[in-house]
């Protein structure tokens, strides 16, 4: 279980250029929950992720997993519970490692990292298993560079990396923006069945309503820092795109209303 | 000339573990470390003295090693934690060192020469054995002699400890934490991303890296007889050298390929140096410049070859296209005529 407690974070604070990121922001995930969220440039999603990630870290509030509390934990700590892909294929793997040798980065992840041999046969024959899965044929090329790999085929091993170990929380910051359509496809269904396959409470950022409608069970939109609609279950099986385009210019109207018979006054 | 060869290979042998040091930290870690010019005379002179007071040639060496090893370590605490610019972190360890080497040898200058050392100890065992005759004998038989090298004892307790820091290293890199660290220099946000903390792998390749460098600075004082404060002016840019040119002579296609290329790099190296030196219009006082050509060379050759390489592609293709062009030219031509 995820609980975020009252999360706030102000970029630049008392500073002419001060932003307001996250405003008292308050969530519980369930085990299994699968939350996309949607908004547009500036609402403080990636920030969000960020400061799930130990990236960042919020000016007020706790981050609690379970009965652990992460508020304070450093990046690479909090690492051991919490999986991340990037939005730059780039950003997730090692180019000058083989992919064996990434796979062997991530499997460190669950264990400390021991002065043994690091890619055992055993090992092996259990990364080709979970490399196979992913049809794309990575299976047989363990000993290739990273960096020669395609942007999809990166990406797909970036997800492959970051889920293998079953981490308690997913977090995907827009992994699939930088791909081209038919690579989207491609990464999207693979999310989808890792996803289920290790059964992963999971926190999808995008940019496309479809998607966010498509996947999970829980949909967030956010505005200014603040999630402004929220749908869950079956609410959110029967949404659709028009629906989530009246419910943003209804809340940002009202708002701008708001502003406007303040300004007359 | 045959003779200035053996030297070559000699020294060749010592330096490259100095040049596997820096292999680790300019190429392993992505981080240019200058401490590499105070470090060797540290560990040069941490061998000397305590050789001097008395202690074991062995210990003394692996002793040097060790302080070598902390102080990378402060290099790397500068970088990771006091938030360091690497290149600066390196120079600030390179003048500090400066007067803390003056501090370990308590003078400019030490001599060896009446000390038993390493090279010494072996020598003795050597001529106990009479083992040159052994390696000297394929040379009587081939009736190589006069090719033959004053004496083996250098170049086999090299060999040997060269292949064995080699391998080491080979297997080091392999290991699970060998694996972060190679990560670390590759891709730092993926590396925290699981679950590892960057700045330790830092701190410790690059003490690792000046462990190595102050091995060989241990014994090529052991060498020479004398530890000198100056010696490790320069010593940087000559790791440099023998990293590049092993890298672009002898590939570097995997950790075991490019530790051996780094090896074979520093032994070139040191065969370009002595040949160089063998020109009448050179003075000893013109290497350092001859090090920065050499440098320079082997960094600007390869792109250049392979620029080159890909120019001509292009000129080809571009070529092919023209030609086609003026086919198709000529076919609209003719379509124009028709009609």
């Amino acid at each position: 279980m995820l609980t975020l407690k009252q999360i706030h974070k102000t970029f630049y604070a008392n500073t002419p250029d001060e932003r307001r990121a996250i405003s008292n922001l308050s969530q519980t995930l369930q085990e299994g929950d699968f939350v996309t969220i949607i908004g547009s440039n500036g609402a403080g999603k990636s920030t969000l992720l960020n400061l799930l990630a130990g990236t960042l870290f919020p000016d007020a509030g706790e981050i609690h997993l379970n009965d652990q509390n992460l508020t304070a934990l450093s990046e690479e700590k909090r690492a051991k519970w919490i999986g991340r892909v990037f939005q730059n294929p780039l950003a997730g793997t090692a180019p000058n490692m083989t992919i064996e040798e990434n796979m062997m980065i991530s499997l460190g992840r669950t264990q400390k990292r021991s002065l043994f041999k690091g890619i055992t046969k055993k090992r092996r024959e259990e990364f080709k298993e979970h490399l196979a899965a992913l049809e794309i044929g990575l299976e047989d090329r363990l000993t290739t560079k990273v960096g020669l790999l395609s942007g999809g085929e990166r990406q797909a091993l970036s997800l492959l990396m970051a889920t293998f170990t079953e981490p308690k929380i997913l977090l995907l910051d827009e992994h699939t923006a930088a791909l081209d359509p038919s690579k989207q496809e491609l990464i999207l269904s693979l999310t989808r069945e890792l996803v289920e396959k290790n059964s992963l409470t999971t926190i999808m950022v995008t940019h496309q309503m479809e998607q966010a409608i498509d996947f999970g069970n829980r949909l967030w939109m956010m505005d200014e820092g603040k999630i402004i609609f929220e749908a869950e279950g079956e609410e959110k099986d029967q949404l659709t795109v028009p629906d989530l385009l009246n419910a943003f210019q209804d809340i940002r109207g009202k708002k701008m209303a708001n502003d406007r018979t303040l300004l007359a006054k | 000339m045959i003779t200035s060869l053996y030297g070559a290979l000699e020294t060749g042998l010592i330096y490259a573990i100095m040049a596997l040091g820096v292999y680790i930290s300019f190429r392993i870690l992505d981080f240019p470390d200058l401490t590499v010019d105070g470090s060797f005379v540290t560990g040069g002179g941490v061998a000397a003295i305590s050789i001097i007071n008395g202690m074991d040639p062995i210990v003394a060496t692996l002793f040097g090693a060790v302080v070598g090893f902390f102080v990378g370590c402060i290099t790397g605490l500068l970088h990771t934690k006091g938030n360091i610019n690497p290149l600066l972190a390196g120079i600030i360890m390179m003048i500090g060192l400066y007067s803390v080497n003056l501090r370990i040898m308590g003078q400019s200058n030490l001599s060896l020469l009446n000390e038993t050392t390493l090279f010494s100890q072996l020598q003795g065992v050597f001529e106990f054995l009479s083992l040159d005759a052994i390696f000297f004998a394929p040379y009587e038989w081939l009736g190589l002699s006069a090719f033959a090298p004053r004496t083996f004892y250098v170049i086999v307790m090299m060999f040997v400890v060269v292949l064995i820091v080699k391998k080491i290293l080979d297997i080091f890199l392999q290991t699970e934490t060998g694996l972060a660290l190679r990560a670390t220099g590759d891709n730092q946000t993926m590396v925290r991303s699981f679950s590892a903390n960057t700045n330790i792998y830092i701190i410790l390749g690059i003490g690792l890296s000046n462990a190595l460098v102050a091995l060989s600075g241990a014994l090529v004082v052991q060498y020479n007889g004398f530890a000198d404060i100056n010696l490790g002016v320069g010593m940087i840019v000559v790791g440099l050298a023998s990293v590049i040119i092993g890298e672009v002579l002898f590939g570097k296609k995997s950790i075991v390929r490019t530790t051996l290329a780094v090896i074979c790099g520093a032994i070139v190296y040191r065969a370009i140096y002595a040949m160089a030196l063998r020109v009448d219009f050179l003075e000893a006082s013109d290497m350092k410049l001859i090090t920065a050509l050499i440098v320079v060379a082997a960094l600007v050759v390869p792109n250049m070859v392979k620029q080159n390489g890909e120019k001509r592609q292009f000129k080809k293709s571009q070529k092919a296209l023209a030609i086609k062009e003026q086919k198709g030219e000529v076919q609209v031509a003719n379509a124009k005529t028709d009609s």
